[in-house]
């Protein structure tokens, strides 16, 4: 029985340690190949530097430095921030409003309007584009840093609005009904009471659609269209792979440019991101 | 709570949503839903023919079939695993660890993953040295170099596969994890008490308890799968008989500027999603 017992602690590290390793293992030979001259990634596999890791000369900067110069990773890099910044606040802060309005102000229609923004959520984003594409072309916000804020702005809302109403409803009604005796106004209840004690919340939906939004590709794709100018680091990293396809060392040092921020988001702020999710996902 | 309200407030709170609402979503989903019926430039009525396209043209078929076995292996593998994950990390000091590097994929773009993938795939001839893990595990084992983006229907399509589940995994897992933690440890250890081995609690206790979670779970995995793009369009760009749905309908829309086809196709992507979502309402409302 203590024999069994043994061997089946065994097998459970087993399994998950073999797991472990087939979710590690793929990132790990990204990042080694980035730090690889050229010539060795294209005659040996990453995992030969192991029988000499320490001998310095296997490893470089000259692809990060060739990605950044010549790739054009660099004013990518500055795109998609400035995209996320702004993409990631706009939605926010309207989700913020209306979400409050909903929850907290009473008038007519209240529930419809609910009810549509958050049916909204299962629209996939392809039955827009066509339409919003041409208005883009009449307004010439085709290929421009705006047009992309505002489409994310939209994007984002359902779920945004989503989980801050969910996250207002849970307040205990008797706060505000105190505050609005002791005098404050609307606003105030708002600015002052709301959105302090919603802070967390705000944290994991800031994170959520931050995320989404750096890591996006297809709306960049639709929006920006052929425009170098004002792409960002996911549709510059695709269009290596078309023009670069065999040239890992240049694949890999740019695949990990743009995976950067989202990883030391994720690691910092992991906490967050996993309660956004599960706020957002699991309806009660 | 009521609270004494002018107009002019609930206009400030909700307006601004309202507008991009109503611009970006509504509007451009009725306008797409129209120009499906007519032809590429929008100019001439066509019927129904850009929906005929969508079902019986070979391209669109093999997006379809491309799209069921993302949904069939996708949906099993992320949720199964995520399941799986769940219980099996609950059982170890690591747990946190674990879960963390099985979750971190959710972080990183779907571009970013496809690279990495496209690496491990790599393929080059025999004889030569290969710089992809996976041919050159295979080699260890005594097998042959693969082009494993290259050879349809199963292998790439599976290879494709395998890279949404490593990234979305992490996601159903957390969420299951949540749930299994939710589970009163009394009703376990009763049924291990009562001599049931780990399978029947697995069978008995665990997945009826987690039933309404799993089935959540279950339904963004399809709405996911649906709308599949990235992974296709950086590993293969549909190449070599793997394209999907959301892929055709780019091409549509950039390669060949038909409008109305697009359109269509964009619809029937919809109109895949709603019986989930009726199934999904359905049952909210019969378990309320």
């Amino acid at each position: 029985m203590a024999a069994r017992k043994t061997f089946a602690r065994f097998f459970l590290h087993f399994v998950i340690i073999i797991s472990l390793i087939i979710w590690i293992v793929p990132t790990l030979g990204l990042l080694i190949t980035s730090f690889r001259p050229a010539e060795d990634v294209n005659s040996t596999g990453w995992w030969t530097v192991f029988s000499s890791p320490l001998d310095f000369t296997n490893y470089t900067l000259d692809n990060y430095l060739q990605v950044i110069r010549a790739g054009g990773m660099n004013t990518a890099f500055k795109n998609s921030f400035i995209i996320t910044i702004f993409g990631t606040l706009l939605p926010v802060l309207i989700a913020a409003f209306a979400a409050f309005g909903l929850s907290r102000l009473n008038f007519k229609g209240r529930s419809f309007i609910y009810a549509l923004i958050v049916s909204l959520l299962v629209v996939p984003l392809q039955l827009t584009f066509i339409p919003i594409l041409k208005l883009y072309n009449i307004l010439n916000l085709s290929g421009t840093f705006t047009g992309l804020w505002l489409d994310h702005t939209a994007y984002g809302l359902p779920l945004a609005v989503y989980m801050l109403h969910n996250f207002f409803q849970s307040l205990p009604d008797d706060l505000f009904e105190a505050a609005f005796i002791d005098g404050a106004s609307i606003w105030i209840a708002f600015v002052r009471l709301a959105l302090p004690l919603s802070m967390p919340a705000l944290a994991s939906l800031f994170i959520f659609q931050f995320l989404w939004v750096w890591n996006d590709l297809l709306v960049a794709l639709i929006y920006l269209g052929g425009s170098g100018q004002v792409a960002p680091l996911t549709m510059r990293l695709t269009n290596l792979v078309g023009s670069h396809g065999q040239d890992w060392h240049l694949l890999t040092s740019a695949a990990f440019v743009s995976m950067i921020v989202p990883l030391i988001i994720f690691f910092s702020l992991q906490r967050y991101f996993v309660k956004g999710i599960l706020a957002g996902s699991v309806k009660g | 709570m009521k609270i004494k309200n002018q107009k002019w407030w609930v206009a400030l709170f909700i307006g601004p949503a309202l507008f991009f609402i109503t611009l970006y979503l509504l509007y451009p989903t009725l306008h797409t839903i129209v120009i499906s019926f007519f032809d590429k430039r929008s100019e001439v009525f066509v019927g129904f023919e850009n929906y005929i396209y969508s079902f019986t043209s070979p391209v669109m078929r093999t997006a379809f079939r491309n799209n069921l076995m993302w949904l069939v292996f996708f949906t099993i593998g992320t949720v199964g695993l995520g399941l799986l994950f769940a219980i099996l990390v609950d059982r170890v000091k690591y747990e946190k660890f674990a879960k963390t590097i099985i979750f971190m994929p959710m972080a990183i773009s779907f571009v970013g993953a496809g690279v990495v993938w496209k690496f491990i795939y790599t393929y080059r001839p025999v004889m030569t040295e290969q710089i992809g893990l996976l041919n050159q595990l295979v080699i260890l084992f005594g097998g042959k170099p693969q082009g494993w983006l290259l050879r349809g229907p199963w292998m790439n399509n599976l290879a494709l596969i395998f890279v949404g589940i490593w990234i979305w995994t992490g996601f159903s897992m957390v969420i299951l994890s949540a749930a299994y933690k939710g589970i009163p440890k009394e009703l376990m250890e009763a049924a291990r008490v009562d001599g049931a081995n780990e399978w029947r609690v697995f069978l008995n206790v665990i997945i009826p308890s987690m039933a309404g979670t799993i089935i959540a779970v279950l339904t963004t995995m399809v709405i996911n799968v649906l709308k599949i793009f990235d992974i296709v369009y950086v590993m293969t760009n549909g190449n070599y008989g793997t394209e999907v749905i959301a892929n055709r309908m780019y091409k549509e829309m950039f390669q060949y500027r038909n409008y109305g086809r697009a359109s269509a196709i964009a619809v029937v992507l919809f109109l895949c999603i709603i019986p989930v979502i009726i199934m999904n309402i359905k049952r909210e409302k019969g378990g309320s």
